[in-house]
């Protein structure tokens, strides 16, 4: 049996680990500039290797006939051995006597920078070596520029190398005011710059005896003293809403604290769309105790007290001090994606939790990321940064980078996949105040959600307009703007003027959809119930209607029914010859061929009928970019 | 170390896995997460529990080797009345027919038939697009590629030379097509963290990982080839001070990592969990 030891004593004891916050460090620089050999020797000068791992890969170096290199520590898959460069983003844990960390050795060949991306964007602090016979090179800058628009703001420069400079103090300091100025010039500061030759481990646990000049810290010594990324408690409250759950009779409102705090009885705001209510309370499972307030990082289950639409996408936060509600923004990108990122054309832009489409507006400049040179241009190259104007199709809430981060970023993505990141920099003056006739987007942005019309056509006394109702009602309850235009209201008043002929009808419908389509215009999920006999009528209806969400929903019940019921008295009168051309009895009704939903009265209970009203108009405005589950 | 720097830290990596998980339901189609019913997988179920307000709202899915330990079984269906479990068992019947099985067969066989196969399978049959896994970087060095999300092709297949970036929460949003992405709230946790989180949420799992007679479970999977490490520790407390002090990797107990030096590359590539 293969037993093996747990409570085998350790050599040394351990250290006490001051701070459990695991801190995330990542490492850059330029290709063979010595990152994964550093990593290495990390791990082993802090005893962090699991046991008889480094005799491992001595025996595995042994029998491949290559020499022993701390960097083949971390290249635990055997392709990368092969090929010499790291693949992707490692993340390796190691423990100095102050804390633990999780170092990401991301990779300095040109191809991978978005693993680079990947590694730096979680990190609070930034290791970025330096070969000191090789000098500053192209990636040296690119990883720093990307730092910058990472937000890393905590950085130690690694002039690694030492032993093949002589451990040269001038060397060193060449390098120093050749870095410091490029630097300077993206708005990063580096704390140390520390003379180091990983492949010995001079200055990275232990102090370099060849080198006595150096005074400043060692490389832990230095990750020891940097502090944890920035608490964003004292920031104003921004809740971007992930979901809303009805998985039983609460209404939770589902998101995480990316800003500030929130606690029960703050009113809030929910924008884009601007409504407000008051947070009831925490749902915290497994109670029966719920937090008395959530703070930055925090995830919430809030519910509300007023049954207000809410949406995905949409940020909470408190009237007093929200973010920004707009379409426009300049940025800037840094852009990974295979092609070329292209002036005009609309990638899906994802901020938080919101999801829109984007059209890149203008590419103002694309900069070399190494020398920092700008240039006009139509489309920017894989692993560029450029400063864009972004128009998203409707309103996105935000704010500026240097005001808060976390609501100040974002990716773009294009077939499912991420290929860039940005940094909102400022709005566009010229949009913030808009101009001319309102639009009926900008009339949806306000209701919160997009109109449609939905008519429901069937023969008189099919249950039309009591399906209708219903549907009206649980719109209503979720917070939808929705209204219902009845044919016998309109007979009565509008239409008061005609009667049964087919002309007559032929009017009846054309007046009904003009009245839809000035609600739907006001952003209404607008509710027609109108016999509507004839195909070509209602062909004309959709046709006069086409600028918005459609669904024709075909109240099916046969006429025997219809008859029986006979509510409002008519079919007797017909029958009696008082009404004439009366649909069913003495004019016909051409039953839809497709309508968009099929009732069979007979088959389907009322509430299963309005639940399949509700499920289609769900699936059509979906794709609107919105959430509409009711 | 101070209990409440430790809370913290707990915290932090409970609320960054109900992000993932929210996440996750609110872009798939259709979740599903397969349950090994060992301590991670009962941990994610507590996190489902917290990220969706006490009810999980997506199926668990047990892949049963029909190796497992007696012990386990039990506390399966034990497990599924507390929780509140929509559970779908699968077992390769053809398999065990054609007489697959460790006594005749080598680990590496087994696993694949008895574990993978099925796996597959039940992806086929209920067509999901998101699976929630329990892979912590830490366990194994072909982990530590690992995303948030990460996308598998229909074979199943791990593209890690080619992951979409991740950064600033923003996470692979859609399966490739007839393939699905793999969900990992679990990546940031350690094996001390796990346990640390057991004890201070005090979450039921099987006793299996607890000494008796000098010997304990570190990790569970199928009998014959999960094998107890020399061990006092016989409660959580315990547990977690010999964690604090030892140097042997986790999986050390399991028979499969270790028939080749690449035995769980290989065993991934093919779709393993």
């Amino acid at each position: 049996m293969n037993t093996q030891s747990l409570s085998q004593p350790v050599s040394t004891s351990l250290p006490s680990v001051e701070d459990h916050r695991k801190m995330h460090v990542v490492v850059v620089g330029h290709v063979d500039h010595g990152k994964s050999t550093f990593v290495g020797r990390l791990l082993n000068d802090t005893d962090s290797l699991p046991n008889g791992k480094i005799e491992q890969v001595r025996k595995n170096c042994a029998i491949e006939g290559m020499e022993f290199e701390y960097a083949f520590l971390l290249d635990a898959l055997i392709e990368e051995q092969e090929q010499n460069i790291t693949i992707d983003t490692t993340r390796i844990f190691f423990r100095t006597k102050q804390r633990a960390y999780a170092i990401i050795d991301a990779p300095g060949h040109k191809e991978f920078l978005k693993n680079m991306v990947t590694g730096a964007a979680s990190a609070s602090a930034a290791l970025l070596l330096i070969d000191a016979k090789e000098g500053v090179m192209d990636q040296s800058r690119r990883h720093a520029f990307l730092l910058s628009l990472l937000g890393v703001k905590q950085l130690v420069v690694l002039v690694n190398k030492m032993d093949l400079v002589d451990h040269s103090e001038s060397t060193y300091q060449k390098i120093v005011a050749e870095y410091s100025i490029f630097l300077k010039t993206l708005g990063l500061n580096a704390v140390h710059f520390i003379p180091i030759a990983a492949k010995h481990g001079e200055n990275v646990v232990d102090r370099s005896a060849k080198m006595a000049w150096w005074k400043g810290p060692t490389v832990t010594e230095a990750l020891d003293a940097f502090a944890h990324e920035d608490d964003l408690t004292g920031l104003p409250l921004r809740l971007p809403v992930s979901d809303i759950y009805r998985f039983d009779h609460r209404r939770i409102i589902a998101g995480r604290v990316e800003a500030g705090a929130i606690r029960p009885g703050d009113e809030l705001i929910f924008q884009p769309g601007g409504r407000r209510s008051t947070v009831r309370t925490f749902e915290d499972w497994p109670g029966p105790e719920s937090r008395s307030v959530v703070g930055t990082g925090g995830s919430a289950s809030v519910t509300l007290s007023e049954q207000i639409f809410v949406e995905r996408g949409q940020v909470a936060s408190h009237p007093s001090n929200q973010p920004r509600v707009g379409r426009e923004f300049r940025a800037r990108i840094f852009w990974l994606g295979k092609e070329p990122l292209v002036q005009k054309k609309t990638y899906r832009l994802r901020l938080l939790t919101q999801n829109v489409d984007a059209v890149i507006a203008k590419i103002i400049k694309v900069t070399d990321a190494s020398t920092l040179e700008s240039k006009e241009a139509d489309s920017v190259p894989r692993d560029s940064i450029c400063e864009v104007i972004v128009r998203a199709t409707r309103n996105i809430a935000f704010d500026l980078h240097h005001e808060c981060p976390i609501t100040g970023r974002f990716a773009l993505e294009e077939g499912g996949r991420i290929h860039g990141g940005g940094i909102i920099l400022d709005t566009v003056t010229k949009s913030e105040a808009p101009s001319g006739k309102v639009t009926a987007s900008e009339r949806g942005a306000r209701a919160g959600h997009p109109p449609a019309v939905i008519w429901f056509t069937g023969l008189s006394g099919s249950g039309k307009s009591t399906i209708a109702e219903a549907v009206e009602r649980r719109l209503f309850d979720a917070g939808r703007n929705v209204i219902r235009v009845d044919g016998d209201d309109l007979r009565v008043s509008l239409n008061r003027d005609l009667g049964f002929s087919a002309a007559d009808r032929a009017e009846s419908v054309r007046r009904a959809s003009a009245v839809a389509g000035l609600f739907a215009g006001t952003g209404h999920i607008t509710l027609v119930t109108l016999i509507a006999p004839l195909a070509a009528d209602r062909a004309k209806a959709r046709a006069a209607l086409a600028n918005h969400t459609f669904l024709e929903v075909f109240v099916d019940a046969p006429l025997a029914v219809c008859e029986s019921r006979d509510v409002k008295g008519l079919y007797a009168k017909a029958r009696r010859g008082e009404i004439a051309e009366f649909t069913g009895i003495s004019s016909p009704y051409e039953a839809p061929e497709s309508p968009e939903v099929h009732i069979k009265t007979d088959k389907t209970s009322q509430e299963e009928a309005v639940d399949l009203v509700l499920r289609a108009i769900d699936k059509v405005l979906q794709g609107k970019g919105d959430d509409w589950e009711v | 170390m101070s209990r409440n720097a430790q809370n913290d830290h707990l915290t932090r990596l409970e609320q960054t896995s109900i992000h993932v998980f929210r996440e996750a339901f609110s872009n798939f189609r259709s979740v599903c997460m397969p349950w090994s019913m060992g301590k991670d997988s009962n941990v994610l179920i507590w996190l489902a529990r917290k990220a969706f307000c006490g009810k999980i709202p997506f199926p668990l899915l047990h892949i049963d080797t029909t190796y497992e330990f007696p012990e386990m079984y039990e506390f399966r269906e034990k497990a599924k009345v507390i929780h509140g479990i929509d559970l779908i068992v699968r077992v390769n019947e053809d398999a065990i027919r054609r007489g697959i099985g460790y006594a005749t067969h080598d680990p590496v066989t087994v696993t694949h038939e008895l574990k993978t196969v099925p796996f597959k399978a039940a992806i086929d049959e209920f067509k999901w697009d998101a699976l929630v896994t329990g892979i912590r970087r830490d366990e194994d060095p072909t982990r530590a590629k690992e995303r948030w999300f990460s996308p598998r092709s229909a074979e199943g297949n791990w593209d890690y030379k080619d992951q979409p970036p991740e950064f600033w929460g923003q996470f692979a949003s859609s399966a490739p097509e007839g393939g699905h992405v793999r969900v990992q709230p679990l990546l940031e946790w350690t094996e001390l963290d796990i346990w640390e989180y057991i004890r201070r949420e005090n979450i039921p799992n099987p006793t299996l990982y607890f000494a008796r007679d000098g010997k304990r479970f570190r990790s569970l999977g199928c009998h014959p080839i999960t094998h107890p490490v020399d061990s006092p520790a016989s409660n959580i407390d315990e547990v977690i001070e010999e964690l604090k002090l030892t140097k042997t990797s986790e999986r050390a107990g399991r028979a499969q990592d270790h028939v080749g030096r690449n035995s769980m590359q290989e065993l991934r590539a093919k779709g393993f969990m």
